[in-house]
């Protein structure tokens, strides 16, 4: 499969970037690790007439902590996020995320900001972001934004980034001291997209649930923030019956098509379960 | 569309070659440079069989343009074998039989190359982990990971000893 032609620009810094993206046609495209351009590409699903390539920003990778919060370079990739020692010791639902996409070789180039940028609803670090109360950093002509995650996803593939803006940074608010978190995803085989996936982190004091939020993978046109999920075990020692709640709630907001993972009702059915598996292990991880 | 002049350093060569951009760095390897060691699989960057390393990552050589690694140190399956003489993998993948129509088998081991620059001692698990981007449809894995263990011993300077079943 032979992509169709275009010209490629690799700028040196984010300021050559921006230039470029203003004056190239619109229908330029940023390339970050290439895992989901390059295929769409390939299929000529996507034929863009120039590709912007984002490798020599070497300000845009990276983890540090600024102000309480965690900001993550958008070209920082999966595999450096699996092996970043910050990320282990603050927030480790990131690792988790990140080794179950896809397989070694894509998590060797496959960034981040690629994966919260394209709108995917089956990329896996969206739901995550919107769990975290992550915010994104939009560079632009005429300077830089900020959006939250759970205010970023409108439709497939349309997001609230405008043209000529990149996604230079994710910046996460620092999760607390001793919480719980887990993101399990069901799917078929490795490096497969979620049948239904969920992530969660949460609170714990004297035993009880203090604070919980959790969002759901590729069961919805974007990723789903699942708010009445989570307000349902607050309060709670995730008994029973509150954990059936909650996962009825999961499945609930859940708006899955069919495929090939299985029909709508059943990839509906197992957010619900992937909610409260999810709830299960973060519950059992969170220090009191 | 023009084609430009792409540059890159495999098997310790400098190699160069007039390419479009579009060209995918497998097409480069294979039909630029003659280099046929790389295979193409599945040419949707799930089966692994054109795994190259590029600077130190394995990479699906599919899914990458050739001027993505312009100015790269790439390893190929032909630059395995130092002067002739097997690598470590190479003699392991054949003394375990790690092979059986060898169609992966260049992925495979320039994947195994990188998972045990990393991980010199990878227990059977990390080594299923590390080989998941890679398929092989023949030898069901056993013979695969037992190459990688023998290698990874005699790469260690020990005998390779069989875990008990």
């Amino acid at each position: 499969m032979i992509p169709g032609s275009f010209e490629y620009h690799r700028p040196a810094d984010l300021s050559e970037a921006l230039a470029l993206l203003g004056r190239l046609d619109s229908d330029a495209r940023l390339i970050a690790g290439g895992h989901s351009l390059i295929p769409m590409m390939k299929l000529r699903l996507a034929m863009p007439s120039h590709l912007v390539d984002l490798a020599g920003l070497s300000e845009l990778k990276g983890v540090h902590l600024e102000g309480g919060e965690i900001v993550i370079g958008a070209m920082t990739t999966q595999h450096e996020i699996i092996g970043n020692d910050l990320l282990a010791q603050h927030a480790p639902i990131l690792r988790e995320t990140a080794e179950v996409i896809a397989d070694p070789q894509v998590r060797y180039l496959g960034t981040i900001g690629g994966n919260v940028a394209n709108g995917d609803p089956g990329n896996d670090m969206p739901a995550l972001m919107m769990t975290l109360g992550a915010n994104y950093v939009l560079r632009g002509a005429g300077g830089e934004r900020r959006v939250a995650a759970r205010d970023y996803y409108l439709s497939p593939y349309e997001t609230a980034a405008e043209p000529g803006e990149v996604l230079a940074a994710i910046r996460v608010p620092l999760p607390p001291v001793g919480h719980g978190w887990a993101y399990e995803k069901l799917k078929r085989k490795v490096g497969d997209y979620a049948t239904a996936a969920a992530a969660v982190i949460l609170t714990v004091s004297e035993g009880a649930i203090t604070t919980c939020a959790i969002s759901l993978t590729n069961v919805g046109g974007t990723a789903l923030f699942a708010a009445d999920a989570a307000v349902s075990v607050v309060g709670t020692a995730l008994d029973k019956p509150t954990l059936a709640r909650a996962a009825a709630a999961g499945t609930a907001i859940a708006e899955p098509a069919a495929d090939g993972r299985g029909s709508a009702e059943y990839r509906a059915k197992m957010a619900g379960v992937m909610t409260a598996r999810a709830l299960t292990r973060a519950f059992a991880r969170a220090k009191s | 569309m023009s084609h430009t002049n792409v540059s890159m350093t495999v098997n310790g060569k400098s190699m160069s070659a007039a390419v479009e951009p579009r060209t995918l760095l497998i097409h480069y390897l294979r039909e630029n440079l003659g280099l046929t060691g790389a295979h193409i699989g599945c040419d949707t960057s799930h089966c692994g069989a054109c795994t190259v390393d590029v600077d130190g990552r394995s990479v699906k050589s599919c899914t990458m343009f050739a001027v993505q690694a312009a100015g790269a140190n790439v390893l190929t399956i032909e630059g395995m074998a130092a002067d002739g003489a097997l690598s470590a993998l190479q003699e392991g993948f054949r003394e375990m039989h790690g092979l059986q129509c060898g169609y992966c088998t260049p992925g495979m081991i320039i994947r195994a190359h990188r998972l045990l620059q990393e991980n010199p001692n990878p227990s059977e698990s990390e080594i299923r982990v590390g080989i998941s981007g890679n398929l092989c449809r023949c030898t069901g894995y056993q013979n695969i990971v037992r190459a990688i263990q023998y290698a990874a011993a005699k790469m260690a300077g020990l005998e390779f000893k069989e875990a008990a079943e």
